[in-house]
């Protein structure tokens, strides 16, 4: 049987895939960005996922005002890296999974998730930058994902209650399906940051660092704060967050297994108009 | 019915919902148009004639001319459509950020490595961070009128 391993959580600044594409990751302002995600590269040598199941959005790249789905599941072959306007990264193809994912969508929808399902779609940083992130660069990304685009960017957006459900209901559909598989979920986005209006260049240090706190030992209580909260400490583009809920939710404690272990935990600031942060939580 | 919107008294700050939507969608469409190549380039070698194959407002082609990122949101632009101009320019998506504050580059990427904006005085209208209307613009710009 398919079984949810562990899950991921890390920013997906733009910035950071350029400073990598560029060679500039060694530079000083750089060096403690990457540093950060040295554990995170060994540990998923030693992990070899066989599919990750990433929770990311789009930002108007894919989806443009014709057409904004609340939660966009890829069910397609491959997914092209996208130009969003400075010229498509250099990263590999994305190879998808469409049998886990149309069992996905199966037993999503039937436990009365709306999911719009997608065939054929471009990816933009917000999927590609984590893969950077754990992978480097290589020739071909090392197994296969499946996107899961969440509106973020249009409100109303999902709140942190249904994206933790349906985290909930993810974990369900996979560890249904027959094949033997290590399967990862990442949730991406975040930390605070407000990238608009004069209010730009927000970052809530203490309050990034309590929501890392919430995440790991109080997902459900994290899970009922309103948009507001986020809006108001976080930044505009803080609301990103709730994707990292998603993620959490597919957690074996939260079905009542064993709490899952802390393998990584890390925060800076600034990495552009950004707070970035990563998690990584093993299942047992 | 008017419908909660608890996010109207953050200052410095529009929220993108589905009213904005509805009054920028050629706004922002014109600005995915700019994900082609041979777009931009048209675009470039004559903007205000490229604005005038859309059915954006005069106000809102007034905002794209002026390169007005605040004024563009007003209008029903959201930063991530609004990112496709800067890309267009050559911005960076710091240099876009920092321009709505008013501030030089130099001060906003100061502000970034110091550990940014505080939340501080920035959560409600009426406050008085550095947020807030009445202390724009920011940076040098803002100081030199009050000199």
């Amino acid at each position: 049987m398919a079984r949810i391993t562990a899950s991921v959580y890390t920013s997906h600044v733009p910035a950071i895939g350029a400073a990598l594409d560029l060679g500039k990751s060694g530079e000083d302002y750089w060096k403690p960005v990457f540093a950060g995600y040295d554990f995170g590269k060994e540990w998923i040598k030693e992990q070899k996922p066989d599919v990750i199941f990433l929770v990311y959005n789009d930002h108007a790249t894919a989806f443009s005002l014709d057409l904004i789905p609340t939660f966009a599941l890829g069910t397609g072959a491959s997914f092209t890296p996208a130009d969003e306007g400075w010229g498509p990264r250099p990263v590999p193809m994305v190879h998808g999974h469409p049998e886990l994912a149309a069992h996905i969508a199966q037993s999503v929808i039937q436990d009365d998730f709306d999911l719009t399902l997608v065939n054929k779609m471009e990816v933009d940083h917000g999927l590609t930058v984590p893969l950077s992130l754990m992978f480097g660069q290589p020739e071909a990304w090392p197994c296969k994902v499946i996107p899961f685009a969440v509106n973020v960017v249009q409100y109303p957006v999902p709140s942190g209650r249904r994206c933790f459900q349906i985290g909930q209901a993810i974990r369900k559909a996979v560890e249904s399906f027959d094949e033997d598989l290590n399967v990862q979920i990442w949730g991406t986005g975040g930390m605070s940051h407000q990238l608009q209006g004069p209010r730009a260049g927000l970052i809530n240090r203490e309050w990034d660092k309590r929501f890392l706190d919430r995440l790991i030992a109080d997902p459900a209580g994290l899970a009922t704060m309103p948009h507001i909260d986020y809006v108001r400490e976080a930044g505009s583009e803080g609301i990103e967050l709730v994707m990292w809920l998603i993620a959490r939710g597919a957690m074996a404690d939260v079905a009542g297994g064993a709490q899952p272990t802390v393998k990584q935990r890390f925060y800076h600031v600034p990495a552009s108009n950004t707070a970035v942060g990563h998690l990584i939580l093993e299942n047992n | 019915m008017a419908l909660e919107k608890p996010y109207k008294d953050v200052p410095g700050t529009i929220i993108f919902d589905a009213e904005q939507s509805r009054k920028g969608y050629w706004l922002n469409q014109f600005c995915m148009s700019l994900m082609q190549a041979a777009n931009r380039a048209r675009f470039k070698a004559d903007e205000r004639a490229y604005l005038d194959e859309w059915a954006m407002s005069e106000v809102q082609k007034q905002a794209v001319l002026a390169r007005d990122l605040n004024w563009c949101m007003q209008t029903g632009g959201n930063i991530y459509f609004l990112a496709k101009i800067g890309a267009t320019d050559g911005k960076s998506f710091q240099q876009m950020a920092g321009s709505m504050t008013g501030m030089t580059e130099e001060e906003y990427r100061n502000m970034m490595i110091a550990g940014g904006r505080s939340a501080d005085g920035n959560r409600y209208l009426g406050e008085d961070g550095d947020a807030q209307p009445h202390r724009q613009p920011q940076g040098a710009a803002g100081q030199k009128g009050n000199a």
